[in-house]
């Protein structure tokens, strides 16, 4: 693999005719597709889950439902064990991945995220030891007091992180993706919860599924009509076809778990595994729209030229 | 944060850092009308930058058969047959019995070098770094490949290299940790190490129709504007600065263009705008939203645990 792009040549007109008339360099694209792999989506559903988990387990703690707040702590904890080995292996030199914390800047928000990675990882995995060695109770609730107050930062910050991009269809819907992305933790989280937790204890964890399941599907439909043109991605290629599944498997999944999940264990089980099915799927659509638009030069070059050109109105 | 420094046309906290170490910031002016399309600079950049080849393709688009800037290109020509007049005069037209006039647009693209890089923003790992003569460079033993400046830089630059790595740049940590691809991030440096020697970038050297200045970017731009003047009293068709303008998006780029053509038909966006210029809301929108998610899921928990 040498990065370099398929060939692009239209034999049906010649190369002066082509120069002639060109709206785009060979069609090709300005901004680059990002070089991320299947880690990337991976993490932003399971740091998600960390995130809103942590959430769940400390507000759980504090209302004395220890039973859903112990089955959102190991939650949490799998989770943020899982996302910075995601991370670690997207690295085109994982060996370095501590050059991360070499520095702390604003500016980048993968380097704000890494560093509430760093926190919220290590105190939901040094709470979840000790809640089950059953030692040291007060550094236990210390952390679990620092991983309640990382969790929301993480849910969100990765939405934060694609927006801060030249991508089209992640820098115009700015407004929407750190909140999508919260939406779909609070989802995530809940539904994950819902699995380990008994239906006596498990009523929050529930409510959380289908809550998060429709505030995302309204912040979709908002994301998808404000972003207009650019959002076309959205309704195709692979982009599409998994907004679709995600949207199906999210609105059966919170179904299920809203009509039959207290009563039901299998229910309560089948319904949150497709709202998590649906929740990767949406994680991954949002993923898949940046390389599509960024592939296609259109969707950089004509909101700029409309920009220019209302500018241009405005001075005149 | 360069959100803050938007309209000042200098990098943000540049040169202040580096205090009497700060030289004038240099750049580019490229300048496409005298462009002959010859290469040089690819090649010169090639060769003094030990770029490795990244492979030969014929792609059928007049002369360019390099296609884009990426990690293994830091200097590309771009290529444009076009029925145009060269001039509104009519002077190029009919010479000849050519029923049409035909123009060969031909620029060579290079990293900008942004006032507010974006590329440079986002490193998460202080990587990539203003020097003190103003110009953004990847520090290759501090690129980790996270990836985070490649669709951050609104013009397509950056790009992570895929060849195999070099035999003396094995992984200094555990060898499970390690790839097999160099897998770092690359881009122009505007030879950074000539010109801490007191030397011109491979590419401006090359040139052998100062097509490519060098030199301090203030210069650069008033002389840029003089030839835009002489352009438009020569009747040339389409002259117009590309990047010179500190007050654009990007604060003015530390390598700007005189352009024959809107900039998209070069593969260069007609308005770019670095990413992090709406930060601060970004921040605020984020840290909104992770509030109103904890809210929420603690409502989740009114009406008990069942």
């Amino acid at each position: 693999m040498t990065g370099r792009p398929a060939r692009t040549t239209d034999w049906t007109r010649s190369i002066t005719e082509r120069g002639t008339l060109m709206d785009s360099y060979y069609g090709r694209n300005v901004v680059k597709e990002p070089v991320w792999q299947p880690e990337i989506p991976a993490y932003f559903f399971t740091g998600g889950i960390a995130g809103a988990s942590a959430v769940l387990h400390g507000v759980a703690r504090l209302t004395g439902n220890e039973r859903l707040a112990r089955s959102a702590l190991y939650v949490g904890a799998a989770a943020d064990v899982v996302s910075p080995a995601l991370l670690v292996s997207d690295l085109g030199r994982p060996e370095r991945f501590l050059h991360m914390l070499r520095v702390f800047k604003v500016t980048s928000p993968m380097s704000v995220g890494s560093w509430i990675l760093l926190v919220s990882g290590g105190a939901s995995n040094t709470a979840a030891v000790l809640e089950l060695l059953g030692i040291l109770k007060p550094v236990k609730i210390a952390a679990e007091a620092v991983s309640f107050l990382a969790g929301p930062p993480l849910a969100t910050y990765t939405g934060a992180l694609i927006a801060n991009t030249a991508i089209p269809v992640w820098s115009e819907a700015r407004d929407e993706l750190p909140w999508l992305f919260g939406a779909s933790a609070a989802a995530s989280a809940g539904a994950a919860a819902t699995i380990f937790t008994p239906a006596a204890a498990a009523g929050p964890a529930r409510r959380a599924t289908i809550g998060g399941v429709v505030a995302e599907l309204a912040l979709m439909q908002a994301m998808e009509r404000r972003l207009g043109f650019v959002g076309e991605v959205y309704k195709q290629g692979t982009a599409g076809r998994l907004n679709k599944v995600a949207k199906a498997c999210a609105v059966a999944g919170a179904a299920m778990v809203a009509l039959a999940g207290r009563r039901s264990r299998a229910a309560a089980i089948g319904g949150s595994a497709l709202v998590l099915a649906g929740e990767l799927a949406l994680r991954w659509s949002v993923f898949k729209a940046g390389f599509q638009s960024a592939r296609d030069p259109r969707y950089t070059v004509l909101p700029q030229k409309e920009r220019l050109a209302r500018r241009k109105e405005a001075t005149t | 944060m360069s959100a803050q420094a938007a309209t000042t046309g200098t990098p943000a906290a540049w040169p202040d850092t580096y205090g009497d170490e700060a030289k004038p910031r240099m750049g580019f002016f490229t300048d496409t009308s005298i462009c002959i399309g010859c290469k040089a600079c690819e090649v010169a950049c090639k060769e003094w930058n030990l770029i490795p080849e990244d492979g030969l393709a014929w792609t059928g688009e007049s002369y360019d058969n390099t296609s884009h800037l990426g990690a293994n290109t830091w200097r590309h020509v771009a290529f444009v047959e076009q029925r145009k007049p060269l001039r509104l005069d009519g002077e190029t037209a009919s010479t000849d019995g050519q029923p049409e006039p035909l123009r060969w647009l031909m620029e060579s693209d290079v990293c900008k070098h942004c006032t507010h890089a974006g590329c440079l923003d986002v490193c998460p790992t202080g990587s990539l770094f203003r020097t003190e003569f103003g110009t953004v460079v990847v520090q290759e033993d501090i690129c980790n490949g996270c990836g985070y400046c490649v669709p951050a830089c609104p013009f397509g630059v950056l790009d992570k290299r895929h060849l195999p790595r070099s035999a003396d740049d094995a992984p200094l940590a555990l060898p499970l940790l390690g790839k097999k691809e160099d897998g770092r991030v690359w881009k122009c440096t505007l030879c950074y190490d000539r010109l801490k020697g007191g030397h011109e970038p491979a590419c401006a050297k090359a040139c052998p129709t100062d097509s490519i200045q060098f030199g301090e970017l203030d210069e650069l731009r008033e002389r840029a504007e003089k030839r835009l003047a002489k352009l438009e009293a020569e009747g040339w068709n389409g002259p117009r600065l590309y990047g010179h303008d500190p007050d654009d998006g990007v604060g003015g780029f530390g390598a700007f263009f005189l352009l024959l053509d809107e900039p998209e038909v070069y593969g260069l966006p007609p308005d770019p705008v670095v990413p992090t210029k709406h930060l601060p809301r970004l921040w605020k929108s984020t840290a909104l939203a992770a509030t109103v998610m904890f809210v929420a899921l603690a409502a989740a928990f009114v009406g008990g645990a069942e």
